[in-house]
């Protein structure tokens, strides 16, 4: 009977792995290497390459440079409601990317909550590039948070202490001792959010609309050409896997290259194995 | 807390110095090296200016690119050290500073850290469970229960009059509790629950425990001549544990520690022949009792 319950878990594991490998597999028996690199060069790929690449970008530094302090002082800080506050940053991991698009809409839209005061700037947020930047920057900054707040819980509390003793304000604290004792963690944080704001489609698409140049991002684009060429299609589908196997790779790599394991006695700290979970 | 005229912290007086402004050395339990750092960057975090002299002194010098995950206790001890005195403080706290060692680089440490600290004649204040440790590396020993200090002196005089049971077992008595009568001929008896009878030159009565040190404690296979100044108690051998070239015997209720040389003549062993711990009254200290202490 053992033997009948270790063959079911093998069985379960194969068809996950077939189920999730299969559309990669397909994509690449489809569109052979030849064939995408040509379609590559077609206007479309390449607009829709450099908006993905710019918006991600500029989405990305504004998270590490906004969730960085943010996440420390979180994983330090111990206030009132604190709980509910990472709860709250959270959320757009489990909210349908579509509610996030009209979330955005709602807010920033020319008839939504700051809708009259930024109408007074003279921005108009929908349709524009600055609005992909705030979809990505929405549904990708929890994957980096979340990581962050992990990766500054998990440090060894007398280390930064002993710090402290030696003459270290908390800013330098932060700066020479917290942040590169999280590095590995936070990269991988990154590396995961940068990821995620890559394949972002639903928020996109709803609250930027997919204007080819200026706010069709790789998988809008791909949604664009589905009926138009599937070639191409396939081919910038095929871009980015490659892309984010990439990532996936420099995520598990990355742990190895980097030590930052505390060796004090009495906390072990755990380096970043490369998981989201806190 | 004040530091000569420096006030640190005075709560009345709205006086809180941020701890990176009050010139403390602290070594930690842990240590708390800074893993991403090379030794050399450890020890200059505090300050730059006597970084090599201080490498030099702690013997670490050849150590200045290796990083702490690779060093052993007693490195990671003398950089942790030289990393606080970097900071040239002006008083040192040293948490359990012999805590993380292994028993043979303690006492080499424990010597060592003897001549820095008189070396350096800086106030430190040092923290230990150990209370050989505090008496060898400080010059006053203060024991600490619960957040209160129960009794600050010489080492000496903490055994020699312990304040209560938790000092005089903190510097190494058994205690034996029971009630106290006074006999009259200036020596008091105490009668434990297990119906043990001893004397003591100190007055007391009521509820009170008896402190008795090993090293006051011989062993004898028969009972000595009846005698009120002489404790004499019979048990069996609980065990028998060698400490250096020392044997450390569990008579019934009390702990003798006698030389192997004895211990062999007596042909002392766990379990076998039951032996009789003698210990004169006037070695006996009565305090009165306390309530227990959770055993740190």
């Amino acid at each position: 009977m053992r033997r009948g319950f270790e063959l079911l878990l093998a069985v379960a594991a194969s068809v996950t792995i077939a189920f999730l490998v299969l559309p990669l597999v397909a994509l690449f028996l489809r569109v052979s290497p030849a064939e995408l690199l040509g379609q590559l060069g077609s206007a479309a790929a390449v607009e829709a390459l450099l908006v993905s690449l710019k918006t991600s970008a500029i989405a990305h530094v504004v998270i590490l440079l906004v969730g960085t302090p943010a996440a420390y002082f979180l994983a330090m800080r111990r206030f009132p409601g604190r709980d509910a506050a990472i709860a709250l940053i959270e959320l757009p991991l489990v909210l349908p990317p579509a509610v996030a698009g009209i979330g955005l809409l709602a807010a920033f839209g020319r008839r939504g909550l700051l809708g009259e005061e930024l109408t007074v700037l003279g921005i108009s947020l929908p349709f524009t590039q600055a609005a992909v930047i705030l979809a990505i920057i929405f549904v990708a900054s929890p994957f980096y948070v979340r990581q962050a707040i992990a990766s500054f819980e998990a440090l060894d509390p007398e280390v930064l202490e002993a710090a402290r003793t030696l003459g270290a304000s908390s800013r330098r604290v932060f700066a020479r001792v917290a942040l590169p004792m999280a590095w590995a963690g936070l990269s991988v944080g990154s590396a995961l959010a940068w990821a995620r704001g890559l394949g972002e489609f639903g928020a996109t698409i709803m609250f930027a609309g997919s204007l080819q140049g200026v706010t069709q991002t790789l998988p809008l684009a791909i949604y664009a050409e589905l009926d138009r060429d599937f070639t191409t299609a396939l081919a910038l589908g095929g871009f980015l896997v490659v892309i984010s196997v990439a990532l996936l790779l420099l995520v598990r790599l990355l742990p190895g290259w980097t030590s930052s394991t505390s060796i004090s006695l009495f906390r072990f700290a755990r380096s970043s194995s490369g998981s989201t979970s806190a | 807390m004040a530091l000569g005229a420096e006030r640190w912290f005075d709560r009345g007086g709205g006086v809180d110095r941020r701890p990176e402004e009050r010139p403390v050395g602290y070594l930690f339990q842990g240590y708390a090296l800074f893993p991403h750092l090379s030794v050399a960057d450890n020890v200059a975090f505090g300050g730059r200016r006597r970084v090599g002299e201080l490498m030099e002194r702690f013997r670490i010098s050849h150590l200045a690119r290796v990083r702490p995950a690779e060093l052993s206790g007693g490195e990671r001890q003398r950089v942790a050290l030289a990393r606080a005195l970097a900071r040239e403080p002006r008083v040192l706290l040293l948490d359990e500073p012999l805590a993380a060692l292994d028993a043979e680089t303690r006492s080499i440490v424990q010597t060592e850290l003897a001549d820095l600290l008189a070396e350096l004649s800086l106030p430190t204040i040092l923290v230990t469970h150990d209370f050989e440790d505090a008496a060898t590396l400080g010059d006053r020993v203060g024991a600490l229960v619960e957040g209160r200090v129960r009794q600050i002196g010489r080492a000496a005089d903490l055994v020699a009059a312990p304040a209560d049971p938790f000092v005089a077992r903190l510097g190494g008595a058994t205690l034996l509790r029971g009630v106290a009568r006074p006999l009259g001929n200036g020596l008091t008896e105490l009668t434990t629950a297990d119906g043990v009878v001893i004397t003591s030159s100190d007055p007391g009565a009521g509820e009170c425990a008896a402190a008795v040190y090993p090293w006051d404690v011989s062993l004898s296979r028969e009972l000595p001549a009846s005698d009120s100044r002489q404790n004499a108690v019979r048990g069996p051998v609980l065990s028998a544990v060698p400490v250096g070239n020392r044997l450390r015997v569990r008579v019934g209720p009390v702990v003798a520690e006698i030389t192997a040389a004895s211990a062999d003549r007596l042909g002392v062993a766990e379990g076998g022949e039951p032996m009789v711990a003698s210990f004169k009254a006037a070695t006996t200290r009565l305090l009165p009792a306390t309530a227990p202490v959770h055993d740190a």
